[in-house]
């Protein structure tokens, strides 16, 4: 793709995507006194990741199966409170586990 | 180097594990379109966002407006103006403007959810350095990817594609289990997010859109419920 062409779309993206990254976190500062807001804030973290795991994880590998293996082991030891780099790896651990058995069969 | 810096690049490493699959297979889409890898790798260091960029792909090569282009963007990463929103109230006095407006820059879906999911408050010392590794695989990733996406073995690939996953959920399984709000909101988010995806008419919403109704209605009702003790965590 020509240079000239290129260049106005990667700059509207990437000032678009920066705004809306910027603007809450440097604009709007005052403390926050309502309970309700101050929870809906606590929780948009967990409602935000839940929303985005599932059902996308048992695509994320282009096997249902071999998904599926790897959301269990990553849940069970998610669930015990291993660490994100623990839980990571085994879930990819996993995935590579199931992909060679399956190669096998 | 400090401690609080050592542990962001240790809380950075699961990220940028994951975006190098993730941006890898953005460089070997974006090429095979026909992109040059350098403007591969221009559009992942000046974005860092998974979802925007792959948007933001066909419509720079079909010759969309700038407006349109604009409007999707703004679509898709709407989120991160509510993640911002929470986030901002967990960051010490040591993120002045400048420390914030940098921040900015890098405060991805991952990258907050690790940040929220800290107990008290992160300054920028631990902000810095679980920025900073994320960045480099996400623009490693797409420069690996446009420049020999063919090279590296599928099977290596695919495992990789689950290890964002695998972090999401030792960041919300957690709490979920400790607190029952938490499990309250992850459950409805999840549930609404399954009938988005499967439910013919509720399948057109895009994936952007899909995040930001889950999360603020599944969050609303969440607060309603339980609504947290001053200061208190869930």
């Amino acid at each position: 793709m020509s240079w000239s062409a290129f260049v106005p779309y990667v700059a509207v993206m990437a000032v678009v995507t920066y705004l809306i990254r910027m603007l809450p976190l440097t604009a709007f500062r005052r403390p926050i006194h309502s309970r309700f807001i101050q929870s809906f804030l606590t929780y948009i973290p967990y409602a935000v990741l839940g929303a985005m795991t599932f059902p996308e994880v048992f695509y994320s590998t282009g096997d249902l199966r071999t998904a599926a293996v790897g959301v269990v082991v990553a849940v069970i030891l998610a669930w015990r409170g291993k660490s994100l780099l623990t839980v990571a790896i085994a879930a990819c651990l996993a995935v590579a586990a199931a992909q060679g058995i399956l190669l096998l069969l | 180097m400090s401690s609080e810096f050592k542990k962001g690049i240790q809380h950075g490493i699961p990220i940028a594990l994951g975006y190098l699959s993730v941006s890898f297979a953005f460089g070997m889409k974006a090429v095979g379109d026909g992109l040059t890898w350098l403007q591969a790798v221009l559009i992942s260091i000046t974005n860092v966002t998974s979802a925007g960029q792959m948007a933001g792909l066909p419509l720079m090569l079909g010759g969309a407006s700038l407006v349109e282009m604009a409007l999707t963007q703004l679509t898709i990463n709407l989120r991160y103006g509510l993640m911002g929103l929470s986030l901002g109230r967990k960051l010490d006095d040591s993120m002045g403007t400048l420390q914030r407006l940098i921040f900015s820059f890098a405060n991805t879906d991952e990258i907050f959810a690790v940040a929220s999911s800290q107990p008290g408050k992160v300054g920028k010392r631990y902000l810095y350095g679980l920025m900073i590794t994320p960045i480099l695989g996400w623009a490693l990733g797409t420069l690996l990817g446009g420049v020999a996406g063919t090279l590296l073995p599928a099977f290596v690939r695919t495992a990789l594609g689950i290890a964002i996953y695998g972090m999401f959920l030792a960041i919300i399984l957690p709490p979920a289990r400790a607190k029952k709000p938490v499990r309250f909101v992850v459950l409805l988010s999840v549930g609404m997010s399954l009938c988005f995806r499967y439910i013919p008419g509720l399948n057109k919403v895009s994936s952007g859109f899909v995040i930001i109704i889950c999360a603020v209605i599944s969050a609303g009702i969440g607060a309603a419920r339980y609504p947290e003790q001053e200061g208190g965590n869930p």
